[in-house]
C-alpha cells in the first residue's frame, strides 16, 4: 500500500461527483414512461408491442450506422440510452397499429437526420422524435392517422402475439372495421363540415386514457404521474410542463367561454392528443429547451399557446409536435437573451454599485 | 411554375444587389486597418514573418494575403487582438505555440565581438568589445536575429522556463475521455 | 430593484450551490494526533500569494524552532520560520504541492529532534498593543490566510483598518466535504480563537465580530458559543450547511444579506472575512510568541486507514503524513485541500505548506472518475452555479478557442468552486476549461505587456540610432568646418607670410 502513485496529467478539481450520469438520466426518464407505455400495450394489444420495439431498434440502428460511418466508438453513444429514448418517444406518438415500416422509417430518420446530422447528442437543434413524427405526418398523413378503438389485451377480438406481429409487419386485414377517430381529429372534421361542436357527437373524455389515440399518449393520468416522478427525481423542473399546460389551458378556457360552439374546452385540450406527453416528456428535452428558469417558462408558454393555435386554426388536428419544433427553433434566441443574473451584478451584467462608506 | 422561377430570380437579383451595395457601403478603408494592425504588432521589425517589417506584415494581414498568425513574437495575444479587430474567428488553441523563446549567450564561447549587439532590434543585449555579452531576459522578443550574426555560435534560442506563476492549465481534450 | 429584478428574484430564489455528502465524520470526532517529527523538513519559500520569501540562512547553519529563515520580500509576501530545530542542509528546488508538478525553491532542514524553540518573548499584554503593532507582529509571524487562499494576513488587516470596517466575519464554514481541521480547532481551542478574534478586532477597528459556522458542526458551535459568552461584541452565527458556504462572498451574503459588487470587496461594504485558523494563529503569535510553523491537517479519504486531524510541522512531506495515518489501498487520487477545490498532487513527495487544510487519499469511486461525454444541455450546472453563470456556454466557447466570448459570459466572475462539474452528468471537466481559459488570458495579458515593452524598446533604439547618426553627421560637419577653417587660416597665414616676404 504505497502512496507512490504518479498522476501524469494535471486534472482540475473537483475530485468528487454527485454520481449522476447520462445513462442514469435516460434510464430514469424511461422508467417514468413505463406505466403509460404498459397501459398502451394493454389497451391496443400485441401490435402496439411490436411497433414499440421495432421503432426503438430502428432508432438504435440509425445511431449505430452513423457512428460507424464516422468511425466513432459505438458503445458509449449506443448505451447512453438517448437513441433508445428517442425511439421510445417516437413509438408512443405513432398510431398503435401502424405498420412496421412507419416505425422503421421514423426511427431511422430521427437518429440519422434529426440527431447525428446535427452532430450527435447535445448538438441537435430540434427534438429528434418530434422531427420524425412531423416528417412522417407530412409524408404519410393517412398511415399516421389510422387510429383504432381500444381492444384491450385479453378482450374478445384482441390479436395474439403472432397475429399482432402479422398486423404490424403486413398491415391489418380490415382496419376499417375497428378504425376510430381521435377526439381532436373528429372535432376538426366536424368543424370543417360545418357542424358545430355542440351538435357534434364527440367521444367521451377519459382521464385514465381509454380512448382512441397514439400508442402512449392516451393516459393523461399515467403520464402525469410519470412527469411528477421525474420532477421528484430532479430530472426535470416544473417550469416547462407547468408553463406549457397553462399556455394551452388558458387560451382554451377563454375561447371556450366566448364561443363553445367553435372551441373545445380546456379539459379536452389538456386530456387529448399529445398534451401530457408533450408537456412532461417532449418539451422538457434537455438539448432543445432553454437553460434558465425564466427561459423555460417562456418556452413552455410558447409551446402551449402554439399548440392551441394550431389545434384551433391550423390544418392539422394535433399541434404539439409542430409547436415544440417551433419553440425549439426559438431556443437559441431565448438562451441568448435570457441569462441568469450574476452574483454582484445587475441583470445587464454591470457590477452592483459600491455604496459610499 | 414560371411565376416561381420569376419570383426566385427576382429575389436573387434583389439580394445580390443588396449584398453588393452593403459591401460598398460598409467597406472599410484598408489603410486605416493597416495602421490599426500595425499598432498592435511588436514593431521590432524582426522579419520572422518573411516581410521586411511589421508594416509589410500588417498590410498583408489586412488584405488577407497573410494569416493573422504569421507573427511569432506576437504570439497568441496578438492573434486574438487582430482577429478581434478584423472580426475574424481564429482558433488559437490549434496554434502550434511551443512557448516563447529567448536568446541566451553561452559565456564560454562569447568572444565579445559586439556584432549581435548591433543587430538586436530592442537593444536587449548588453556588452562591450572583448567583454562577455549577455541578454536581458525582459527585453528580448525572441526574434533570433542575433543568432545568425554570432561568429562563434555562442547565441542559442532557449525556451523561457515555465514557472509556477506562469503555468497554464492544459485544455481538456475534447471528445476523448478526459481521464482514463 | 426594478420590476424585472423582482420577477427574477421570485423565479430564482437564493438557490445556489450543492449539498455534497460531507463525509467529515469519523475523522472530525477523532482526537488530534501529532505527527512524529520527520527527519527532514522541506520548507518552500513560496507558501502564499505574492512574492516568494528571501532566504536568510546558509547551508550548514543551525536554526532553532521558530527562527526566521526567510524574510518577506516586497509588500505582498510573508516571512517563513524554521518549523523545528536543526541544521539547514540545502536551499534548492523541491516539487511544489501543485498539480503542475513544477519545482519550488525550499529550505531543507535536518531535524535534530530537540524541538528547541527560539527565546520567544511575547508582548506582556497583547491586548494593549496598537493596531499597527498588531499588524506588524502578525506579519513578523508569517501568518497567511489559513482557509486556503494564503493571502498575507497582516496586509488584509491593514487594508481593513484603512477601509474603516465595522464587522469582522470569522469564517468557520468549512463547507468542503472531508475536511474537519477548522471544526477540530473550534472544538479544542475555542478560547485561543476568541482571543485571536479580539486581537483582530483591535487591529481592524471593527466593532463586532460574527463567527459563521455551518450547522453540521454542532459541537463546534457549542464550544465557540461557550467561549464567546463573556464577550458581547462577538457572536456565533450558525449558517446552513451548503457548499460553497465558506466562499468569502457567500458567507458574507448569508450573514449580512447583501451582495458583494462584482468589482468590489467585502471591505467596501464594511466587513472583513478571516478564517478561524488565522484567528488562532494570530493569538499563537501575539499571545505566545509562536510564529506559524505548524498547522492542523485533516487526513481523510477512502484509502486512509486511520483518518483524523494531525498537527503537522510545515515542510513535512505528504508521504510522512500518509505513512503515519496509514493507507488501506493505493489511492486513485491524492488531493491537497478539499475535494471540491483542492489540487491534485503529482506524487506524495511534496511538502505540507501553510495553506494545506487537508490531505485526501481518494479511491477511484470516491473521486468520481469516469470518462467525459458530450454536453446534453441538462442545465444542472446552471442551477448549481453559486455565481449565476452558464458553465455549459462558457465551456463550449473555451473548447472552441473563443476565450473572449467566454469572458462575455462571465468567466472572470467564476470562483472555480466546482459545483458545476460536481453535478454534470456528462462528467465534463468544466473547471479545467475555466482554469485553462483564465491562465491563457493571463498569459496573453502578460504577452501583451511584453509586446508593448518591446515596441517601446524598438522605438527607443530607432531614436538612438537616429540620434547617433545625427551626432555623427554633426561631428563630421564640425570637423570638416574646422578643417576648412584651418586650411583657410593656413592659407591666410601663408599669404600674409608671402606678403611679408615680398615686403
Ligand atoms: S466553478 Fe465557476 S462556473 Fe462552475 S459553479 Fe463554480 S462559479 Fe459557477
Ligand atoms: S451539467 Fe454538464 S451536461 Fe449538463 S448542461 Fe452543464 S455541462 Fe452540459
Amino acid at each position: 500500500m504505497s502512496a507512490g502513485l504518479a498522476t501524469t496529467v494535471p486534472l482540475a478539481s473537483p475530485h468528487a461527483h454527485a454520481g449522476s450520469s447520462v445513462s442514469w438520466v435516460m434510464a430514469k426518464v424511461m422508467l417514468a414512461l413505463t406505466p403509460a407505455t404498459l397501459y398502451g400495450f394493454w389497451l391496443y394489444g400485441w401490435p402496439a408491442v411490436h411497433l414499440w420495439w421495432i421503432t426503438i431498434a430502428a432508432a438504435l440502428l440509425g445511431e449505430a450506422f452513423c457512428l460507424r460511418l464516422m468511425r466513432r466508438p459505438l458503445r458509449p453513444a449506443l448505451f447512453d440510452g438517448s437513441a433508445a429514448l428517442t425511439g421510445w418517444l417516437l413509438a408512443l406518438s405513432l398510431p398503435p397499429w401502424a405498420p412496421a415500416w412507419l416505425g422503421v422509417l421514423g426511427g431511422l430518420f430521427a437518429t440519422i437526420v434529426a440527431k447525428q446530422l446535427f452532430g450527435g447528442l447535445g448538438q441537435n437543434l430540434f427534438n429528434p422524435a418530434m422531427v420524425a413524427r412531423v416528417a412522417l405526418l407530412v409524408s404519410f398523413p393517412v398511415a399516421m392517422t389510422q387510429w383504432i378503438a381500444p381492444v384491450p389485451l385479453g378482450s374478445a377480438g384482441a390479436p395474439d402475439f403472432a397475429e399482432g406481429l402479422r398486423i404490424t409487419l403486413a398491415g391489418a386485414p380490415s382496419l376499417d372495421a375497428i378504425a376510430s377517430a381521435s377526439l381532436l381529429g373528429h372535432a376538426k372534421t366536424e368543424l370543417s363540415r360545418g357542424v358545430d361542436l355542440l351538435q357534434a357527437n364527440l367521444p367521451a373524455l377519459s382521464f385514465v386514457g381509454e380512448r382512441a389515440g397514439s400508442l402512449g399518449e392516451t393516459s393523461a393520468l399515467l403520464l402525469l404521474l410519470g412527469g411528477i416522478a421525474l420532477i421528484l427525481m430532479r430530472i426535470i423542473t416544473w417550469h416547462i410542463p407547468a408553463a406549457m399546460l397553462v399556455g394551452l389551458a388558458l387560451p382554451a378556457l377563454i375561447a371556450h367561454a366566448l364561443d363553445p360552439a367553435r372551441h373545445l374546452s380546456a379539459a379536452t385540450h389538456l386530456l387529448s392528443g399529445a398534451a401530457m406527453l408533450g408537456a412532461f416528456f417532449i418539451a422538457t428535452d434537455y438539448v432543445t429547451s432553454p437553460n434558465t428558469r425564466l427561459g423555460q417558462l417562456i418556452f413552455g408558454l410558447g409551446c402551449g399557446l402554439l399548440t392551441w393555435l394550431i389545434r384551433s386554426y391550423g390544418g392539422y388536428p394535433e399541434g404539439v409536435a409542430f409547436a415544440v419544433l417551433l419553440m425549439n427553433a426559438a431556443t437559441p434566441a431565448i438562451d441568448r437573451l435570457i441569462r441568469p443574473r450574476i452574483y454582484g451584478r445587475d441583470l445587464k451584467g454591470r457590477p452592483l454599485e459600491i455604496p459610499e462608506a | 411554375m414560371i411565376a416561381a422561377i420569376l419570383s426566385l430570380t427576382l429575389l436573387g437579383l434583389v439580394l445580390g444587389f443588396g449584398l453588393g451595395f452593403a459591401a460598398r457601403k460598409f467597406h472599410v478603408e484598408t489603410d486605416a486597418k493597416v495602421a490599426e494592425i500595425e499598432a498592435l504588432m511588436p514593431g521590432s521589425n524582426c522579419g520572422q514573418c518573411g516581410f521586411p517589417g511589421c508594416a509589410g506584415a500588417a498590410a498583408a494581414i489586412a488584405d488577407g494575403s497573410a494569416p493573422p498568425t504569421i507573427c511569432p513574437p506576437g504570439g497568441k495575444a496578438l492573434v486574438e487582438a487582430i482577429a478581434k479587430l478584423l472580426g475574424l474567428s481564429v482558433d488559437t488553441s490549434a496554434l502550434a505555440d511551443e512557448g516563447p523563446k529567448i536568446a541566451v549567450v553561452q559565456e564560454e564561447i562569447c568572444i565579445g565581438c559586439c556584432r549581435c549587439l548591433k543587430e538586436c532590434p530592442t537593444d536587449a543585449i548588453i556588452g562591450a568589445a572583448k567583454q562577455i555579452h549577455s541578454v536581458l531576459r525582459e527585453a528580448c522578443t525572441g526574434c533570433a536575429k542575433c543568432v545568425a550574426r554570432c561568429p562563434t555560435e555562442a547565441l542559442r534560442m532557449e525556451p523561457v522556463p515555465v514557472t509556477l506563476q506562469h503555468w497554464v492549465w492544459p485544455k481538456p481534450e475534447r471528445g476523448a475521455p478526459a481521464w482514463a | 430593484m426594478g420590476l424585472m429584478e423582482k420577477i427574477f428574484a421570485l423565479l430564482e430564489p437564493a438557490h445556489w450551490g450543492v449539498h455534497p455528502d460531507d463525509k467529515k465524520r469519523p475523522a472530525a470526532d477523532a482526537p488530534v494526533r501529532r505527527l512524529p517529527l520527520p527527519e527532514r523538513l522541506y520548507v518552500p519559500l513560496q507558501q502564499h500569494i505574492g512574492a516568494a520569501a528571501r532566504p536568510i540562512v546558509l547551508t550548514g547553519q543551525k536554526v532553532k524552532k521558530g527562527e526566521l529563515i526567510a524574510e518577506a520580500q516586497g509588500a505582498t509576501s510573508a516571512a517563513i520560520h524554521a518549523p523545528t530545530s536543526g541544521k539547514v542542509v540545502a536551499v534548492g528546488d523541491v516539487t511544489a504541492p501543485h498539480p503542475s508538478g513544477l519545482p519550488v525553491a525550499a529550505i531543507t532542514i535536518e531535524a535534530d529532534g530537540e524541538e528547541a524553540w527560539i527565546d520567544a518573548a511575547p508582548a506582556q499584554d497583547p491586548f494593549s498593543l496598537s493596531p499597527e503593532e498588531i499588524a506588524k507582529q502578525v506579519a513578523a509571524a508569517g501568518i497567511v490566510g489559513l482557509g486556503g487562499a494564503t493571502f498575507p494576513s497582516a496586509l488584509k488587516l491593514g487594508l481593513a483598518k484603512k477601509a474603516k470596517i465595522h464587522t469582522l466575519i470569522i469564517n468557520g464554514g468549512e463547507c468542503e466535504p472531508y475536511l474537519s481541521c477548522d471544526d477540530r480547532l473550534m472544538r479544542d481551542a475555542s478560547p485561543e480563537i476568541v482571543a485571536g478574534i479580539r486581537l483582530m478586532l483591535i487591529a481592524t477597528g471593527a466593532q463586532r465580530a460574527l463567527v459563521g459556522i455551518e450547522d453540521n458542526k454542532p459541537e463546534a458551535i457549542a464550544a465557540m458559543r461557550e467561549a464567546v459568552r463573556p464577550r458581547r461584541e462577538i457572536e456565533v452565527k450558525p449558517v446552513p450547511a451548503r457548499y460553497p458556504m465558506g466562499s468569502e462572498k457567500h458567507l458574507f451574503s448569508t450573514l449580512m444579506g447583501q451582495e458583494v459588487p462584482a468589482d468590489g470587496r467585502t471591505t467596501d461594504l464594511g466587513a472583513l472575512v478571516h478564517n478561524v485558523g488565522t484567528a488562532h494563529a494570530v493569538y499563537q503569535a501575539l499571545g505566545k510568541g509562536r510564529p506559524l510553523v505548524e498547522r492542523l491537517v485533516t487526513v481523510n479519504g477512502g484509502a486512509v486507514a486511520f483518518p483524523g486531524n494531525l498537527l503537522v510541522p510545515i515542510g513535512a512531506l505528504v508521504e510522512d503524513v500518509l505513512a503515519f495515518a496509514g493507507l488501506k489501498e493505493t489511492p486513485a487520487r491524492l488531493v491537497m485541500g478539499g475535494p471540491m477545490m483542492g489540487s491534485l498532487l503529482p506524487h506524495a513527495r511534496v511538502p505540507i505548506i501553510k495553506g494545506s487544510s487537508g490531505i485526501l487519499a481518494l479511491t477511484a469511486q470516491e473521486a468520481g472518475i469516469a470518462p467525459a461525454g458530450p454536453c446534453i444541455r441538462c442545465s444542472s450546472c446552471v442551477r448549481a452555479c453559486p455565481i449565476g453563470l452558464l458553465p455549459l456556454e462558457m465551456a463550449a466557447r473555451i473548447a472552441a478557442g473563443a476565450l473572449s466570448a467566454a469572458v462575455d459570459y462571465g468567466l472572470k466572475d467564476c470562483i472555480a468552486c466546482g459545483c458545476c462539474a460536481y453535478v454534470c452528468p456528462s462528467r465534463i471537466p468544466l473547471v479545467q476549461y475555466f482554469n485553462h481559459a483564465k491562465g491563457e488570458l493571463a498569459a496573453q495579458a502578460r504577452a501583451q505587456l511584453r509586446n508593448e515593452a518591446a515596441k517601446r524598446l524598438a522605438a527607443a533604439r530607432a531614436e538612438r540610432l537616429e540620434r547617433e547618426a545625427k551626432e555623427k553627421a554633426e561631428a563630421a560637419a564640425r570637423r570638416k568646418a574646422e578643417r576648412m577653417a584651418q586650411k583657410a587660416a593656413e592659407a591666410a597665414a601663408a599669404a600674409a607670410k608671402q606678403a611679408e616676404e615680398v615686403a
